[in-house]
């Protein structure tokens, strides 16, 4: 099994998928000559041409509702959000058509928007946003956020052949960081939860790159911790995350999101209305206070969470 | 035409009853814009139809009754009481239901246009969208991608003289219909209350997009007679402009033309009436949609192959 980076996995898959079938094509902004803003297409246009690796004008909502007219036309186009944060600029195409089309006319809406997401690096307000949650509350999409190269893959792969619309956050400050064995040729992974660690003692919930922050704070802690990878927030795995809580007993929820209303406060919302009598402890959320994600690297780390948040937040709860 | 008109003035009588849940929106007066655009249009065309464009689901066959039953939320009615009374598209005729906001589905036929070209087949999209559309973001984004591609696809501004209650002047600077050069594509005014001359303009749009040179905007300036929806009484339409327009009223004008060629157009008025009338008998019998099945068909399962085993698309027949 080759090693790659979770961007190379990305590019593996629309490559896979691009071979496979003839359907599928992508669109976005500066995506063919130039490879992308971060190089995900890289030599995508010398391969597939560009009817297949299409460079839109500057217009997400245009990329988006052409997505979908073509693919109620039976195509399978990959759009990508140059940022996820300019998404909002086509917010009322998946909101509105993408998201109702099927409910209202039995339309299937084969779409799969790629938002490269999430903070760390410096973007300031406009690059490093978790849009996740505006998406979460309106029907009719499905949202995956993978944290492995393996899982960028194989939801990627997953979210193509999915015959309705899949926003793919994927999360920029892994692409080249994040490394691992990904199976060559074509394999899909499902919109389940993942346990990335086994424990008995507390549980924590996570979801992109909040996996790996999840994973090192939690590695040699007095106690043996569960990393749940939700992988998939819509649909959200409540059996998987009811089976963990209800083993462990505890849990601390991760969200590099901004707190109000995030993915983590709906699954603490099924915590408490389903496994309360299982908890020996409140539910417990890290996440980004309610500000724009600032500049500058200092106020950018004392905003998003870090190991150290995380860390203490579960030891507290081991010792409550 | 007249079953556009026949179904609407009986639907509005539903409405009254308290029959037709909402409002209802009409298109009275309008009624040429999409049955002469309809009927330029081939049977593999795509239609992304507006509120005000009933003729077109009649043109390409959608059951009267179906239409009632539309109306009136029922279980046999296109969306199956999931939209709105005039929210509708039946995907099996190649037809897309409009969203509320309205110029969307001026990139949903462009994306469709898109899907044309990329597969090298002779087919085009039609939309039809209001002068207020021409106000939004999505207008431009349409217009500029469908010039940059050179795309089949046919945008159809109805200039109805109002976006609800506001009017032209009060919506843009310049006539829309000005811009299209601008994107690099022609931009053409008809008759909106001419089925005639709408057909020849759209039919040449159509022979433009098939010969890949790209995509045109018609304006059909026409007049819509009615509020915007049952609710509305219009009464900031002056009383002059109203009766200017029902002087060149498309039914009223059609008649004349036909009755000057001998067509006897009092059998087609009562046949159409009788049809309607079937219709809504049926359309009452259809039964509610059942609450238990309002979770279902958020998501869709893999779209089935078509009869004709050609590729799964979403379900539209070619």
């Amino acid at each position: 099994m080759p090693t790659m980076t979770y961007l190379q996995a990305i590019s593996d898959a629309m490559r896979e998928e691009m071979r496979a079938d003839e359907r599928v094509f992508l669109m976005g902004e500066d995506i063919g000559t130039f490879g992308g803003a971060f190089k995900v297409t890289d030599g995508f246009i010398d391969e597939f041409g560009p009817k297949r690796v299409m460079d839109t004008p500057l217009a997400e909502s245009a990329i988006i509702g052409c997505a979908i007219g073509s693919a109620v036309e039976g195509l399978r186009p990959i759009a990508e959000m140059q940022f996820s944060d300019f998404v909002s600029c086509g917010f009322d195409q998946l909101v509105n058509v993408a998201g109702k089309t099927y409910y209202r006319m039995g339309l299937s809406v084969n779409i799969t928007v790629r938002l490269p997401s999430g903070g760390g690096f410096s973007g300031g307000p406009y690059h490093s946003q978790n849009p996740e949650a505006w998406f979460m509350h309106a029907p009719g999409l499905k949202i995956v956020a993978p944290s492995t190269a393996e899982d960028a893959k194989g939801l990627l792969i997953s979210a193509v052949r999915d015959p309705n619309p899949v926003l793919f956050m994927e999360h920029k400050h892994l692409y080249r960081r994040v490394k691992g064995d990904v199976p060559t040729g074509s394999y899909e992974t499902p919109f389940t939860a993942r346990i990335a660690r086994e424990g008995t003692d507390l549980t924590v919930i996570a979801y992109g790159a909040m996996v790996h922050t999840a994973l090192e704070a939690t590695a040699d802690l007095d106690g043996s911790v569960e990393v749940l990878d939700l992988r998939s927030l819509v649909p959200l795995d409540e059996e998987a995350i009811l089976k963990s809580v209800r083993k462990t007993s505890k849990v601390v929820i991760v969200d590099e999101a901004n707190q109000m209303c995030a993915a983590g406060a709906q699954v603490a919302a099924i915590i408490a209305e389903r496994a309360f009598e299982d908890l020996d402890g409140p539910v417990v959320r890290v996440a980004t206070p309610d500000v724009p994600i600032p500049f500058s690297p200092t106020l950018e780390q004392s905003v998003l969470p870090q190991v150290d948040d995380v860390r203490e937040a579960c030891r507290e709860l081991l010792e409550y | 035409m007249l079953m556009m008109r026949g179904i609407e003035e009986r639907a509005m009588t539903l409405y009254r009853q308290g029959k037709v849940p909402g409002s209802f929106y009409d298109g009275f007066g309008q009624e040429a814009v999409s049955a002469g655009a309809t009927w330029a249009m081939a049977a593999q065309d795509r239609l992304c139809i507006l509120h005000r464009d009933l003729a077109a689901h009649i043109i390409r066959g959608v059951e009267p009754w179906r239409i009632f039953a539309q109306y009136m939320g029922r279980a046999d009615g296109i969306t199956r009481g999931r939209d709105g009374n005039v929210h509708f598209g039946d995907r099996t005729k190649g037809c897309v239901g409009m969203v509320s906001m309205l110029p969307d589905m001026m990139l949903i036929a462009t994306g469709m246009a898109m899907a044309f070209k990329l597969r090298g087949e002779e087919r085009c999209a039609i939309t039809w969208f209001g002068d207020g559309s021409t106000s939004r973001g999505d207008f431009h984004e349409a217009m500029n991608w469908a010039g940059v591609q050179k795309l089949p696809v046919i945008f159809i501004l109805e200039n109805n003289q109002y976006a609800y209650s506001t009017p032209l002047d009060q919506q843009f600077a310049v006539n829309p219909i000005e811009r299209a050069a601008a994107y690099g594509f022609p931009g053409v005014s008809a008759d909106g209350n001419d089925p005639e001359a709408m057909f020849e303009v759209v039919r040449a749009a159509r022979e433009r997009a098939i010969a890949g040179e790209g995509p045109t905007l018609v304006e059909a300036v026409t007049m819509r007679m009615h509020g915007h929806a049952a609710h509305d009484d219009m009464k900031y339409v002056p009383t002059a402009q109203v009766e200017e327009w029902r002087a060149k009223d498309p039914i009223d004008r059609q008649v004349r033309r036909l009755e000057a060629l001998g067509v006897d157009t009092q059998a087609v008025r009562d046949s159409v009436k009788a049809e309607i009338e079937a219709a809504v008998e049926r359309a009452l019998q259809s039964p509610q949609p059942d609450p238990e099945t309002v979770l279902d068909g958020l998501f869709a399962d893999e779209p089935a192959l078509l009869e004709d085993g050609n590729g799964p698309w979403s379900g539209f027949r070619s």
